[in-house]
């Protein structure tokens, strides 16, 4: 093929699916995304975006075949996209989840973690560092360092240390550092800023593996083309057991790297309905004299504003001040959200949806006892959104199953206690309760 | 541009001591007390920070006093009152994060179909209650067009940070933006009180040699001799924040009068001015001895 016909083939794509690309060139979704961070960290970031568009984009050095080879043998991709009979009979509709819980570490977040971590690798850098919530991101930023011989350090919120030990346990155990921060409420949000500050003094030898598709560019674009792997896979299964791609696609969004990972592909189907599904917590209702929003419903109730490098929705004050956010599961517990998702909420090709603690903690439970798969908290959320809108979806639905739920039975039984849930067992013998 | 003048001024005779305080910390009465006592000390420029629920160029002394300041109850309308009631000489700078500075003006101005309300209603508000500039740590030149714009309408000299890592284009860039003065980053990482004088802001101020614009080191300057070493070496003045907090700080635990925080305050900007004032006459003779 000679070159004209290469380039040909390639506007051809563009045109054809613009939405894979979108923000490649400059870090902007419509008004959203952007570069807001301390001059420090400029040259890392001009550094980053190099690197990305080198080794990402155009696969220099075989960066991306290596990416490839490692997701399969280290992660074992491809996950399966299984039918779910028993839901698929209960909403009369076929269900279809793509098992990402079935992904090295428990769920999706290694796709990211091992991408940015060999990046960082042919970028030449000596340590890697990173934040954590839930401590989905940190373990899997631990796996990928280990498997990589890299130094890493991890930031984790003093209170979700609290919430995960046995996450803080297999990061030691992989040979990374955890440092708690105790600043704020001690959730995700200090951690991301503590961590900033540890990259402001370290530019030159680390590499911040940001978790999610937040942060300045490169970030959103990049986590978003390593976790695209979901639904490249995903729309080809789905294609091939069904006959054609899926009429609706849900995931739960918090920063929402799953959510884009799955959406990416799809983005141009104009035909497959998109829900991001977010953590309602306990109302929508804030407390601004507190500074409280007892959710992480940043697309469905959050504003436009600029948090840790990006424009984009966020729960906030009057005044511009960060919200306290809220979830019964730390990885959704997040007061901003992906600017690329920020973008396609405004242009109505994303419906955002809030699922409560109440119906998220139901799915968990109906997941867990109809199909045995035990789902984290954050991917429960999108099983409650299945019960309380399957009436409004198509006759194809794809579910991410974004994570594994083993690291959350603590929360889930003390949560479940609190309750009276719909079908769950008794938990009162492990809490002491009646 | 009925302001544009102040912050030239406060470089031109001799070097500048350019302190900074957060607003509110501990409380509003006894921040008012605090950044008079930097005046009476010599204060050129005082830089106030508005503090930000997410400060992420800071390190843990400042951090901390802002955490003091928004629980005692910090708003934007309450710093610029604050600004307002100032009886000092210094020109005012205030330092602060864009989303504070984006929001300004409530959710009518956030719920318009363009994003244009931006950073206009915040720059006009500082404009009335005597603010001369800004800094916004996380604002690259990148992104500070709508604050350049609204900054010239209204007479404020927007402050850039050149960190020791700015370079080629980038810097060009920023110094095609910069007013008032440019803020020399010391050394990498985030704010923090050091004693030695880094290879890194020798470097900077060489590549800065060749801009026509007061330049101003701070991050980890804490001693008069600190000061000295950096004005000989080139600085046209010193920007002081975590040594001052600290004094703030420990104020706060061991539960000193605001009379006496003043006093400590006031005596160590006088130490500061006066190592500045060294350092600048040991650049002078070193210029008529050659």
């Amino acid at each position: 093929m000679s070159e004209t016909d290469t380039r040909t083939t390639e506007e051809t794509e563009t045109a054809r699916r613009p939405g894979r690309r979108r923000g490649r060139e400059d870090g902007k979704f419509g008004r959203y995304g952007g570069q807001y961070v301390p001059e420090a960290l400029m040259p890392a970031i001009e550094e980053l975006t190099d690197a990305y568009e080198r080794y990402v984009l155009d696969n220099e050095d075989g960066f991306v075949d290596e990416f490839r080879e490692r997701l399969a043998e280290f992660g074992g991709r491809p996950t399966p996209l299984q039918r779910a009979d028993r839901l698929s009979e209960r909403y009369e509709t076929e269900v279809y989840l793509k098992r990402e819980d079935l992904l090295h570490g428990g769920a999706h977040k290694l796709n990211n973690a091992l991408g940015q971590v060999l990046l960082a690798k042919y970028m030449g850098k000596e340590r890697i560092i990173a934040e954590t919530g839930a401590g989905q991101h940190g373990t899997a930023t631990a796996m990928a360092a280990a498997h990589l011989d890299m130094p890493c350090t991890i930031y984790m919120g003093e209170r979700d240390i609290n919430r995960q030990r046995p996450n803080v346990f297999r990061m030691k155990l992989n040979g990374s550092e955890v440092k708690p921060v105790t600043t704020g409420r001690g959730t995700l949000k200090e951690a991301i800023s503590e961590t900033m500050r540890d990259w402001a003094e370290t530019v030159e030898d680390t590499h911040y593996v940001i978790g999610s598709i937040v942060g300045p560019h490169p970030f959103p674009v990049m986590v978003r083309d390593f976790q695209a792997v979901i639904s490249e896979e995903a729309r080809e299964q789905a294609i091939e057991k069904t006959g054609g791609v899926p009429t609706d696609v849900v995931a739960c969004a918090g920063g929402g790297s799953n959510t884009m990972g799955t959406f990416a592909e799809f983005v141009d189907d104009e035909s497959v309905a998109l829900h991001a599904v977010e953590a309602g917590g306990s109302t929508l209702e804030v407390d601004e004299e507190a500074g409280v929003a007892p959710n992480s419903a940043s697309l469905f109730a959050g504003d436009e504003g600029v948090l840790h490098g990006a424009r984009t929705k966020l729960l906030q004050d009057s005044d511009g001040q960060i919200m306290e956010s809220h979830s019964v599961s730390s990885g959704l517990d997040y007061a901003g959200v992906g600017p690329e998702l920020a973008y396609l909420v405004d242009e109505g090709r994303v419906d955002p949806v809030a699922v409560d603690d109440d119906a998220a903690l139901e799915g968990f439970h109906r997941l867990s006892s109809t199909e045995g798969i035990i789902p984290a908290l954050e991917t429960a959320h999108a099983f409650g959104f299945l019960e309380k809108h399957h009436e409004k979806l198509g006759e194809r639905v794809v579910v991410n199953v974004s994570g594994r739920g083993d690291k959350d039975l603590d929360a889930a039984i003390e949560e479940t206690d609190k309750r009276d849930v719909d079908g769950a067992p008794d938990m009162s013998m492990f809490t002491g309760g009646m | 541009m009925a302001n544009a003048d102040a912050l030239d001024a406060a470089f031109a005779d001799g070097p500048a001591y350019v302190p900074y305080l957060v607003v509110g910390d501990p409380d509003d009465e006894s921040s008012k007390a605090y950044v008079e006592a930097l005046d009476r000390g010599g204060a050129d420029v005082i830089e106030l920070g508005l503090p930000f629920s997410e400060p992420i160029a800071e390190g843990s002394t400042i951090q901390e006093a802002l955490v003091r300041s928004l629980d005692a109850g910090m708003t934007p309308d309450r710093f610029f009152a604050f600004a307002e009631d100032l009886e000092v000489d210094a020109a005012l700078v205030c330092m602060t994060y864009y989303n504070l500075i984006y929001q300004y003006g409530g959710s009518e101005a956030r719920s318009a179909s363009d994003a244009s309300a931006g950073p206009r209603p915040f720059v006009e508000r500082a404009a009335a209650a005597g603010i001369r500039g800004l800094v916004v740590p996380d604002l690259p030149a990148e992104e500070a067009e709508p604050l350049r714009e609204a900054c010239d309408e209204f007479g404020l000299d927007l402050i850039f940070i050149v960190a020791p890592t700015t370079r080629g284009d980038r810097l060009d860039r920023m110094m095609a933006n910069v007013s008032g003065y440019v803020y020399v980053q010391a050394r990498l990482g985030t704010t923090g009180a050091r004693d030695d004088v880094s290879d890194q802001t020798t470097a900077s101020l060489d590549r800065l040699g060749e801009y026509d614009v007061p330049k101003a080191v701070g991050f980890g300057i804490s001693t008069g001799d600190h000061a000295e070493r950096i004005v000989a070496g080139g600085a046209d003045g010193i920007i002081v924040g975590s040594a001052l907090v600290d004094v703030v700080a420990e104020g706060v635990a061991a539960e000193l009068s605001t009379a006496e925080v003043a006093d400590r305050l006031e005596a160590l900007s006088r130490e500061l001015k006066a190592g500045a004032e060294r350092g600048h006459r040991s650049r002078t003779e070193t210029v008529e001895s050659a």
